[in-house]
């Protein structure tokens, strides 16, 4: 059970002026799945090489329960970091790769070989101990690196972009995977990913970091319900950002007077709102009079790009409840009070 | 199109043959000198066998034996030196990009562009101001100029296809740097390192000019008596040293063609001789 504590954590690479992580301060319980999330070169890796002692930091600190780990070599940390391309070492058996770790650590030949096959059991690949990394395919790879990292029973574990390189019927698999073991062993966990949707499924609590610096730190649902900047809520797919004022709990702006939530933020600012919760028909609170412009159909969704006088609105529906308008035809929209939040 | 597969094969055999009276041919009055008690010119083979010149070999008084330890011994000195050095040489060169790479490329290739009578007589001095000249190590250090060259360029190559993030990963897990280089780096790199090696030592092996001028005739390798003997004549006792010297070669040659061919085809027959 290890709580990790990041403080100031910042990286300046030597020839760069604008550091790679800038004061980036985490407080990951113990026992947690964390994701970090941001696009590729927003910091993240750095940070996660950093935590397994592969990169020096700059500038901060970094503690497990209280003691800094900073000045211990990374094979002394009891942190156990997963790379994106599973790194299996490639003439070594399957078998090999996952009692590494315990081969460093001087444990008998005996009980590595129990140890493995209780973990090849555990990630499902009860059979495949004498085969050769590359005889395997990417999911079972990815399982063989997990079990490898596992089997130290780290007191943190570390994941590069575990689910990117999988199909999409291995990822949810993977992730049930990921999330029993880890809670488990209650291993405190933290992952990087450059894809939202892979940090919403897997993690207990997001870190956004975008340009290096931390935006956001909280549970999945908050990204979509209470963004914290139009920045935070665009890298989650947010499209309609109206700029106004809101007064007494009511938002003012091109879109007429709309209701606001409990807890929005009063003053100038921007309302926004996800296209998903934007209701059609006039039975809504707040409702609003729109011309559609272009319908996009999805499959399983139909997208509605609209007007409401010169502000776009983007709306995302289940096609049934949108059938028979066309581009030109005027719509009533409601927009839910609870839907709306407002962005500094 | 029909015929090009004879045309192929033909010109198949035809190489075969070329190469085989360009490199085996010469060795084959060698061979034959060493059993032969005379050999004037109209016989076309000896007119009397005997071990004679291989009994002369073999003995204490000749020297063939100091002298092929201490070839041998210079060879695998040099070889494990150019390791120890061609092989961090190597992975700079072959990972990292830095300041003045392109200098350090050419200064570690001179010796292999430069003759290298050149290059030892500019050193000569220098080692004899060390007191180096006339001493095995003198000798050793110097067989270093064309060995290393060969090490580190093969390194070079072996490290530029090499993902450093595997040792990264090994230290992840709780290996130390030590363990790390020993069960992560070094089975990544270990064919390059027998390549390499088996060039440098046959490359220390075959030194002639290097090893006569720092050596001064007190370090005196196998090619050194061999060519003693073949100034003085001696033809049968050439072809018997000659015999000895050219072995390595065609050992290690057997040897890595099996191991990279896995005991195929052809080259399996040949080592099977």
């Amino acid at each position: 059970m290890t709580h990790v504590s990041i403080t100031n954590l910042t990286k300046t690479y030597p020839g760069t002026t604008t550091p790679a992580l800038d004061r980036l301060s985490l407080e990951i319980p113990s026992g947690e799945l964390t994701a970090l999330l941001g696009p590729s070169g927003c910091g993240k890796t750095t940070t996660m090489k950093m935590i397994a002692g592969l990169l020096e930091p700059s500038g901060g600190d970094v503690t497990f329960n209280g003691r800094s780990i900073l000045r211990d070599k990374p094979e002394d940390r009891g942190v156990v970091m997963v790379f994106q391309n599973y790194l299996l070492f490639p003439y070594m058996s399957v078998a090999d790769n996952i009692g590494f770790g315990l081969k460093m650590r001087h444990v008998p030949k005996a009980q590595i070989a129990d140890r493995v096959a209780e973990m090849l059991a555990l990630v499902k690949l009860p059979d495949l101990g004498r085969r050769k990394p590359a005889e395997l395919s990417g999911g079972q790879q990815q399982r063989v690196a997990l079990a490898r990292a596992l089997i130290v029973r780290p007191e943190v574990l570390l994941l590069d972009e575990p689910l990117s390189n999988l199909d999409a019927h291995l990822r949810l698999e993977m992730r049930d995977l990921i999330r029993s073991l880890q809670k488990e062993m209650g291993i405190t966990t933290i992952f990087v990913t450059h894809d939202q949707e892979e940090a919403v499924v897997l993690a207990d609590r997001v870190a956004l970091i975008l340009d290096g610096r931390l935006r956001q730190y909280d549970a999945a649902d908050v990204f979509y319900k209470r963004p914290a900047d139009a920045a935070v809520a665009r890298f989650f797919g947010g499209q309609n950002f109206v700029p106004g004022r809101a007064e007494g709990g009511v938002f003012h702006s091109a879109l007429g007077p709309l209701a606001l939530p409990e807890g929005a933020r009063a003053g100038a600012g921007t309302l926004t709102f996800r296209p998903e919760s934007v209701r059609i028909g006039s039975a809504a609170e707040n409702t609003v009079r729109a011309t559609l412009v272009e319908r996009i159909y999805l499959g399983t969704q139909t997208r509605l790009r609209l007007v409401v006088g010169d502000v776009p609105v983007e709306a995302v529906l289940s096609p049934d409840l949108v059938e028979g308008i066309a581009p030109g035809d005027a719509v009533t929209l409601g927009l839910p009070r609870h839907t709306l939040w407002v962005l500094p | 199109m029909h015929r090009d597969p004879l045309a192929i094969r033909s010109i198949r055999i035809l190489s075969g043959l070329v190469l085989i009276v360009w490199l085996v041919l010469p060795l084959v009055p060698l061979a034959i000198w060493s059993f032969a008690r005379g050999w004037r010119f109209p016989s076309l083979l000896p007119n009397e066998w005997t071990l004679q010149a291989w009994r002369y070999a073999f003995s204490s008084t000749s020297g063939v034996l100091d002298s092929l330890w201490l070839t041998i011994w210079i060879a695998l000195c040099a070889t494990a030196m150019s390791i120890l050095i061609g092989v961090p040489a190597g992975r700079a060169l072959g990972m990292y990009k830095f300041r003045g790479k392109g200098v350090v490329e050419l200064v570690i290739l001179a010796p292999v562009i430069v003759p290298g009578i050149a290059v030892a007589l500019g050193i000569h001095g220098v080692f004899i101001t060390l007191g180096l000249t006339n001493t095995v190590w003198g000798v050793i250090l110097v067989h270093l100029i064309p060995t290393l060259p060969y090490m580190t360029l093969v390194m070079a190559g072996i490290f530029a296809n090499y993902d450093p993030a595997f040792e990264q990963q090994a230290r992840s897990l709780g290996a130390s740097p030590l363990k790390t280089f020993w069960y992560v780096t070094l089975p990544a790199i270990m064919p390059g390192i027998v390549v390499g090696g088996l060039f440098a030592f046959l490359v220390s092996w075959s030194q002639y000019i290097l090893t006569l001028l720092i050596g001064g005739g007190r370090v005196v390798t196998l090619p050194l008596l061999l060519f003693n003997f073949a100034t003085s004549g001696r033809n049968d006792i050439t072809g018997a040293i000659g015999m000895i010297y050219i072995l390595p070669g065609i050992l290690i040659l057997l040897l890595t063609a099996r191991q990279l061919s896995g005991r195929s085809g052809a080259v399996g027959g040949f080592g099977r001789v």
